[in-house]
């Protein structure tokens, strides 16, 4: 297999062009996107590659259609993704409803920009949190990954593949505009050594004729995909373990969706990524993701600097929540500091996870711009002072 | 023409368990359903070989009752869940089975881009003029003065000519019938299957629970003495004047043509872009 792109070496590229590599290195052959800063140069980086390694990439009427033709990929046995930003993310609310409902693995980035509606096109934001999370109707879960470096960005689209395939649902890469647009060394594995993750299909005709069906015990369905002579049927709308609709059964919509949920839900410590710094003996939490994450490493330091014992906690992985977690840090330390780049959306999660045991301080920014170490130091002191 | 008996065909493609339909009586969906039956049968596809795709609405519950894959999607997104399947398996033949306000109002915009890229499907589109499933309300093909629950006093709107918009667009066959006229819907569906790039069957198809009843027209066979009134077939139609064609809508073929389809055109440009790379 030949790659259009140096591999089995580093490289000196954007976030964006990082995610369009990681992409392909997973399997992805098939993209389908729209226009939008800062996600653009994904799409880019795509229509460049596709061609050469017999994938497709096409650029699609809007977003809501950029997600459909995904998801049709998927169910012909693709890997597929689409790249966007907050205005096309809104449009695509609707079919990542139908992904979650219909099983369909696929990958969606969100380049983040500040909002709502156009709001800043050009500058980072983290105000996607929460929409990424709950933008959908109805009851649902998915996986949201939330890179902070270029080389996380390359990483994590990886990973987001694998997630989708063994869970048999949409993941979501959620960056922003600063880790998409900014420029660092990568390194590119040799596409041998990636570990890469296959969806399970039915092992035979038996298990073909249960597309929602939790027929080996571990919530997941296999993929009965189009075109092998399955005849498999699927729907949006409330099914049956066979695929057939099932709109009034109060039962049968509670076991689909309970099923959906809890393979994500159960499934937590597999999927959770995090990583501490100085968080053992901390008496100070700051719980950060993405760009902002940077910002609090050094924050961490230069209040440690200063004699205040600070730790960070960083989540690679903002959905599934470990509330868990966050209730042990909240019984360590006295307080816990949410930096966001907008006004308040995981520091609600935070909150709930602390169950009271610790304050929970949000330290929010908008306007574009990442906090800096010394922005987070400042409001960690301050509040050290009032208590 | 030769015709199987419809119990051959419900045995041979229909799924027993999703039995029965959910359409009312009268209604043209299930007679539109046998002819594009009919005619896979007639040109010996493989179950296997065909997906269908489907929006939200009445006609889009067709794909459940078909022993073929099928993707039952989201309301007027028929189309561009197509271009994913067909884009990465260009060796699956596509058939979306639309409703006309799944087509051409929430769906509008796909609908116009699949054409223009000349994605190689085939569109099986009931035109009943109205919103069955949630219950009458007017829809972009309700002609002007007919009644829906969300325009009772009469459609005060312009209407869509869906086929007609479909040739302006490109597509490559595009044929319009009523329900009623059977054998002319098969072989055009039979023509159409066979297309590569766009194609378009357009069915008038009744309606009489959700769009007669409010227009004095209750039963199905009211409503085929109405598009015989309104219908005129297009040979006939050339030598009318706009003014004699004023509220008739034109059945017969419309088009038929061979521009190179999505799929075709995406194979040259992968040849091409590994050509200027210097990879080939």
């Amino acid at each position: 297999m030949r790659y259009p792109f140096p591999v089995g070496k580093s490289d000196f590229i954007q976030g964006d062009e990082a995610i369009a590599r990681a992409a392909i290195l997973a399997g992805c052959r098939f993209y389908a996107g729209y226009p939008i800063t800062p996600a653009s140069e994904i799409f880019e980086a795509m229509a460049l590659y596709m061609p050469l390694v017999d994938g497709v990439s096409i650029q699609m009427e809007d977003e809501l259609a950029s997600i459909a033709a995904i998801i049709g990929a998927s169910w012909v046995g693709a890997k597929a993704m689409t790249a966007t930003s907050g205005p096309g993310f809104s449009l695509m609310m609707e079919n990542l409803g139908y992904a979650i409902m219909t099983e369909t693995p696929i990958v969606v980035v969100d380049v983040q920009r500040s909002g709502p509606s156009t709001g800043q096109p050009t500058l980072a934001a983290q105000g996607d949190v929460m929409q990424a999370i709950w933008g959908t109707h109805g009851d649902h879960s998915l996986i949201v990954l939330t890179p902070a470096t270029v080389q996380e960005a390359f990483d994590m689209t990886i990973r987001a593949f694998n997630l989708a395939e063994k869970y048999r649902t949409p993941v979501i890469l959620l960056t922003d505009a600063e880790v998409g647009h900014m420029r660092e060394r990568v390194n590119i594995p040799n596409p041998e050594d990636i570990e890469l993750v296959y969806r399970k299909l039915p092992a035979n005709e038996e298990e073909a004729k249960y597309p929602f069906g939790d027929i080996h015990g571990d919530l997941i369905p296999p993929m009965p995909i189009f075109g092998k002579g399955y005849r498999t049927y699927v729907t949006g709308l409330t099914h049956d373990e066979k695929g057939r609709p099932k709109t009034v059964d109060a039962e049968i919509h509670h076991k689909l969706i309970e099923r959906i949920v809890n393979k994500i839900e159960k499934n937590k410590k597999d999927i959770i990524d995090y990583e501490t710094f100085e968080l053992d003996d901390a008496e100070v939490a700051i719980v950060s993701y993405g760009i902002v994450a940077r910002s609090a490493i050094r924050a961490v330091k230069m209040l440690r600097g200063e004699g205040i014992k600070a730790g960070l906690l960083k989540l690679n992985v903002v959905w599934p929540f470990d509330f868990e977690m966050i209730e042990k840090i909240a019984e360590q330390v006295h307080a816990i500091y949410v930096p966001e780049m907008n006004l308040g959306q995981l520091y609600h999660l935070v909150k709930e996870g602390a169950n009271g045991k610790a304050r929970v301080e949000l330290i929010p920014k908008i306007g574009g711009e990442v906090h800096t170490p010394q922005e987070i130091v400042k409001a960690v002191k301050r509040c050290e002072k009032c208590i | 023409m030769y015709l199987k008996l419809s119990y051959e065909i419900r045995d041979k493609y229909l799924r027993k368990d999703m039995l029965p339909t959910i359409f009312c009586p009268g209604c043209g969906i299930g007679s539109v359903l046998q002819y594009t039956l009919r005619a896979i049968d007639e040109l010996g596809w493989s179950k296997d070989e065909v997906v269908w795709v489907s929006g939200i609405g009445c006609s889009s519950r067709v794909p459940g009752f078909v022993d073929f894959d099928g993707l039952h999607t989201t309301h007027g997104r028929a189309l561009a869940f197509a271009t994913g399947i067909k884009m990465a398996r260009p060796d699956l033949k596509v058939i979306a089975f639309m409703g006309d306000g799944d087509t051409a109002a929430i769906g509008g915009n796909h609908f116009i881009h699949a054409i223009r890229r000349n994605l190689d499907v085939t569109v099986i589109l009931i035109n009943n003029f109205t919103y069955g499933m949630t219950g009458g309300q007017v829809a972009p093909t309700t002609l002007k003065g007919l009644r829906g629950t969300t325009a009772p006093y009469g459609s005060f709107e312009n209407p869509f000519d869906i086929a007609e918009l479909a040739v302006a667009a490109g597509a490559n066959y595009v044929a319009r019938w009523t329900v009623f006229n059977y054998l002319q819907g098969i072989n055009s569906i039979k023509k159409a299957l066979q297309k590569k790039g766009f194609s378009l069957v357009e069915f008038l198809s009744p309606c009489p629970i959700s769009f007669g009843r409010r227009n004095r027209m209750k039963t199905a066979p009211e409503l085929i003495k109405w598009y015989n009134k309104i219908t005129v077939p297009i040979s006939k139609a050339k030598k009318m004047s706009p003014e004699e064609l004023e509220g008739k809508i034109i059945i017969g073929e419309f088009v038929d043509r061979d521009r190179p389809s999505l799929d075709e055109e995406y194979e040259e440009y992968k040849k091409r872009a590994k050509k200027m790379m210097g990879w080939e």
